[in-house]
């Protein structure tokens, strides 16, 4: 493989990598000026969509195709929505990127602002984020005194205002129509689709979500062309058509049971076991891995006999995982138990269900007081059924909910149980004699 | 009565407005504003924010009472400190540390220490699996964190 060149990560690093000084030092705002100057929008449009860009903030959408859905001819306004709502457990990249590197996602963000003909721009940010919160602040100010942003910008007829909507501690509000509803000031209940945000989004205008990562690979491949962003990654499957390939370059959040946990920069399809060895200098304490979160904690584990899975948007679901999700891995060396794992990936899911819909809200609920008895000493084997029951009914996949959150809620239940049932059961047997004698679900359930 | 809605905090709530195309897009920064002035979101500030912005009141609190992270009972401590334990931190002593810091300030998650010097929470992930386990005091981040660190955090905080 020829050496591969970061180029997200790139000035991450450097001293007062977050200013517009040294932003602008290493050719910062240069493709912004050039693509102003020689591009009509729609070029830049097919551009992203020759690259078969796709989406890095878990659902993997092609970013050209959603953008395209937009109504052509809208008077305006049409909004973008930066997504930095980051709240995916074992997922801290896009901080890194805003805390060290702002200016590459604003423009990013501008230029799909003129991609798109979007005239403003909400990046919704997590309120635990605060320095980000500070630089992104500042790198705006930034760009307004130095004419990036504004009314047109660089002399063009382009005009543009970004501007910072802080969360307040809600997962929900990282779904695209929850992060909608939350701008707008309600309760970030997802919106059923249709209609799609492209045609009715934020404030009932056509809206694009995107999230920061994909903002800044936006830039690059402007920067670079499309012919570079495919060099990178894998190309498409030749016995799937509807595979769009996995290329391009993808942060990782490496934590957990490792060495160095941090955040990298790789080609789309490097290996868990790549990921853990050579980027997070090992498995911590000399141990050995026992499972492996490729991509949040939605995307459910994969085993250690599992660590070749690469990761593209293919490699975990062939896996048995959800997708790629966020790119977050979260290793748990062998100490850890399994059981401490579903306990804690129930509570987060349980937690965070916005209470919308009653399969999410119920299921939930439900697994996670399954899993604390089951903690407790007090479960039972059935109880390993009824979770998969749950796992089977909740979600957009089984068809009983308005938005994924129960589907990430229903993949760590449902992988846990397909590749350490054993030691789940060993758990219940041990910590209660009496509970391998099965009995009906109606007398399992109360506590 | 007084309005507790102070005019300074008013202003910095109207300072939105242009962000904005309507009002009610303004509820969730203003919730901001008005908890870090006062500490919470009391009742009476729900029906202020609510004639200023010109929204029903029930707009207001349908908002405020979704997100967790307003305070309508009392106020919070001088510093709220959010234990993350969350897998990355969790799998790191995340749960442990959780105790430690009960422990120490004789108090359980979601309460306040009686001199209303510290507010503890519990927090899902807060994005620093990196600096596993994390702690976020107040806008402070406190990286890999052990029983040590924390007395030394603790002694820090106003």
């Amino acid at each position: 493989m020829p050496t591969f060149e970061p180029v997200l990560l790139a000035n991450v690093g450097k001293p007062d990598s977050h200013t517009l000084k040294v932003y602008e030092a290493t050719g910062g705002y240069r493709t912004l000026r050039r693509v102003l100057r020689e591009m009509a929008p729609q070029d830049v449009q097919n551009t992203i969509r020759a690259s078969q860009l796709r989406g890095r903030g878990g659902a993997g959408f092609p970013t050209g195709l959603k953008w395209s859905f937009l109504p052509k001819d809208d008077p305006g306004p049409i909004y973008l929505c930066a997504n930095a709502d980051e709240s995916e457990p074992g997922t801290f990249c896009n901080r890194v990127q805003m805390e060290h590197d702002p200016h590459q996602i604003l423009e990013g963000i501008i230029l799909a602002c003129y991609a798109t003909g979007a005239s403003a721009a909400y990046i919704y940010l997590r309120y635990e984020y605060h320095l980000a919160y500070e630089r992104l602040q500042r790198a705006i100010q930034e760009c307004y005194q130095a004419g990036y942003l504004g009314r047109n910008i660089l002399g063009t007829p382009l005009s543009l205002d970004i501007y910072i909507h802080r969360g307040a501690g809600a997962y929900i509000c990282g779904e695209e129509t929850g992060l909608i509803e939350s701008i707008e000031g309600h309760r970030a209940w997802p919106r059923t689709k249709p209609p799609f945000p492209a045609t009715k989004g934020l404030f009932r205008r056509p809206t694009v979500v995107n999230n920061v990562e994909t903002l800044a690979c936006v830039k690059h491949i402007l920067e670079r062309g499309v012919e570079w962003f495919q060099s990178i990654g894998v190309p498409p499957d030749p016995n799937d058509p509807r595979d769009p390939g996995s290329f391009g370059p993808k942060l990782f959040s490496l934590s957990g049971h490792v060495n160095r946990p941090g955040c990298v920069e790789l080609p789309l399809g490097v290996t868990v076991r790549e990921l853990i060895e050579e980027h997070a200098g090992g498995v911590w304490k000399g141990r050995k891995v026992k499972a492996v979160v490729p991509g949040g904690l939605s995307t459910g584990v994969l085993s250690a006999q599992e660590l070749d899975t690469p990761l593209d948007f293919t490699g975990p679901c062939k896996a048995g995982c959800l997708g790629l999700g966020t790119g977050g891995v979260i290793v748990l060396d062998e100490t850890y138990s399994m059981v401490d794992f579903l306990y804690n990936s129930c509570r987060f899911f349980a937690h965070e269900s916005c209470g919308q819909c009653t399969p999410c809200r119920e299921g939930t609920a439900w697994a996670y007081r399954i899993l604390k008895r089951i903690k407790a000493g007090r479960g039972r084997l059935i109880d390993l059924d009824l979770l998969e029951e749950i796992s089977n009914s909740i979600g957009i996949i089984p068809g009983s909910t308005i938005c994924g959150l129960a589907d990430g809620a229903a993949w760590p239940i449902k992988t846990t149980l397909a590749k350490f049932r054993d030691e789940l059961e060993d758990y219940i047997r041990r910590t209660n004699p009496q509970g391998y004698r099965s009995t009906v679900p109606a007398e399992a359930l109360p506590v | 009565m007084e309005a507790v809605l102070t005019p300074e905090i008013r202003q910095q709530i109207e300072a939105c407005y242009p962000k904005y195309p309507t009002r009610e897009a303004v509820i969730l920064p203003a919730l901001h504003r008005i908890q870090e002035a006062l500490g919470w979101v009391p009742p009476k500030a729900v029906e202020e924010l609510a004639q200023l912005l010109g929204v029903p009141p029930a707009r207001v609190q349908d908002t405020l009472s979704f997100y967790g992270f307003f305070a309508q009972d009392q106020p919070l401590g001088r510093t709220r400190i959010w234990v993350c334990r969350s897998l990355s931190c969790g799998a790191r002593g995340g749960e442990e540390l959780l105790e430690y810091l009960c422990q120490r300030l004789g108090i359980r998650p979601g309460q306040t220490t009686p001199d209303g010097r510290i507010t503890l929470e519990v927090a899902e992930c807060i994005g620093a699996c990196d600096y596993a386990p994390a702690i976020l005091a107040g806008r402070t981040l406190w990286k890999n964190m052990t029983k040590e660190k924390i007395d030394q955090m603790l002694e820090s905080l106003p």
